[in-house]
Parts: C-alpha cells; sequence; structure tokens
C-alpha cells in the first residue's frame, strides 16, 4: 500500500462538453500526485474510442452560452433542426481552440502517460454491444466490485 | 529575475495545460534545479501556488511581467 493520495472518477456522459472535466480532473490530479483511476460506464464509453467523434447539443441546456444571441433568434424548436448539433459542435471546438483549451485526445493521451487508470463498464460494453476494437489500448475491462476496490480506498470520489 | 536552469513557455495554454506541462518537465530535472515558467491563463496564478503545496517543490517567485505571468519553482 502506498501513502499517495487517491481519486476515484465515474464518468457518465458522452458529449464533447462533459468529456473534459473527467479528463482534466485526472491528469491534474496525477501531476500532483495523486493515484488515479476512471471507470467509465454507459455514455461515458464514448471518451474511449480512440476516435472521439463527440458532440455537443444545446437541446435541454438553458445554460449554455450560445453565439451571437443565437438562443433569441431560436425557440427551443429551431434548436432541434437537423444540422444544429454540428453546428454547435463545430463552434464549441473553434472556441476551445483559440482559447488554449487542450485536445481531448491529448489530454486522454497526458492521462494515459501519467498511470491514470481507465477502467471499462463490461457491462455496458455488452449491452450496448460496443465493438472494443475501436477503443484505445490499455484500458482495463471490470464490473462494479472492481471500481469499489479502488474507490474505497480514494480520497475523492467524484460521479461526472 | 533569478537564474534558472530550464524555461517551459507555456503561452497560450489554458488550465490544465501550463500545469501538465510544468510537471512533465520537471520530471526530467534534478532535484534543486530551477524551472522558469511563462503563461498567459489568469488562473495559472493560484494553480502554481496550489501545485506547489501540494507537491513540495517551492514557488520561489510569481509575478506578472507585461500581461504574462512568470513563475520560478525549485525542484523539491
Amino acid at each position: 500500500m502506498s501513502d499517495e493520495k487517491k481519486l476515484a472518477i465515474i464518468a457518465t456522459k458522452g458529449s464533447l462538453d462533459w468529456a473534459y472535466p473527467p479528463f482534466i480532473l485526472a491528469s491534474t490530479a496525477a501531476a500532483l500526485g495523486y493515484e488515479t483511476e476512471i471507470f467509465f460506464t454507459f455514455y461515458g464509453l464514448q471518451l474511449l474510442k480512440r476516435d472521439l467523434a463527440l458532440e455537443v447539443t444545446p437541446l435541454g441546456n438553458p445554460g449554455m452560452p450560445m453565439p451571437m444571441g443565437m438562443d433569441k433568434w431560436f425557440p427551443v424548436l429551431g434548436l432541434a433542426l437537423p444540422g444544429m448539433q454540428g453546428m454547435m459542435t463545430g463552434m464549441m471546438k473553434k472556441k476551445m481552440a483559440s482559447k488554449g483549451v487542450a485536445d481531448l485526445a491529448e489530454l486522454r493521451e497526458l492521462c494515459q502517460e501519467a498511470e491514470v487508470k481507465l477502467i471499462a463498464c463490461q457491462m455496458t460494453v455488452d449491452l450496448f454491444e460496443l465493438n472494443t476494437a475501436e477503443f484505445i489500448d490499455g484500458i482495463e475491462y471490470a464490473g462494479a466490485a472492481r471500481f469499489f476496490e479502488f474507490a474505497g480506498e480514494s480520497d475523492i470520489c467524484l460521479y461526472i | 529575475m533569478a537564474d534558472f536552469d530550464q524555461e517551459l513557455d507555456a503561452s497560450g495554454l489554458n488550465c490544465p495545460l501550463p500545469i501538465l506541462r510544468a510537471k512533465k518537465t520537471l520530471n526530467g530535472m534534478e532535484s534543486g534545479q530551477v524551472l522558469h515558467i511563462i503563461a498567459t491563463d489568469p488562473g495559472s496564478v493560484k494553480d502554481f501556488e496550489a501545485f506547489a503545496n501540494q507537491t513540495g517543490n517551492e514557488l520561489m517567485e510569481s509575478k506578472e511581467v507585461g500581461g504574462k505571468f512568470e513563475f520560478l519553482i525549485k525542484k523539491a
């Protein structure tokens, strides 16, 4: 047993915006000397795909800042128009790049370099019949009991 | 500004990249050596303080020069 602090994260969301918190916190914790594990379940498994084709949606998200006062021009139904999600995703990516926010794949790589353990929920893989060949290397496949083995010893435990 | 052994320009990078790059650079340095970091992220001022407190590396200097933030960190 090491006396390092431990951080356990459950990542449950598979959208571009919600992909950031688990990887930002895990990589930073690792840099501060934390032993860190992320357990990916349900939609969070999208964050383990080699090709990160994640999108962001303004639907059901009144807190999302909209460019050019678009929220006034488009009522909620307008945000459901075909192509709107792709457009918002493109704008978000452009904004992130211009502000020097890390690329998601880069952040994930930094996590792996810092020996953050990435665990994929085996049940979700079976449930959605996900093709694990599409996932990055270096992942462990396991269940809830495996998560608690680490989380039970953790100093911080986050559900994202 | 005091002498330093290595320099890291993290200008234009946003949280948490300046910290991650600094940690990576420090990994390749010897104990007692000093790293000079330049950043433009205003959040990095508090972040490098917190980084030093938690890792034991000493934050020798933190200042703003012409809109940029400069730090000197001595590796523990």
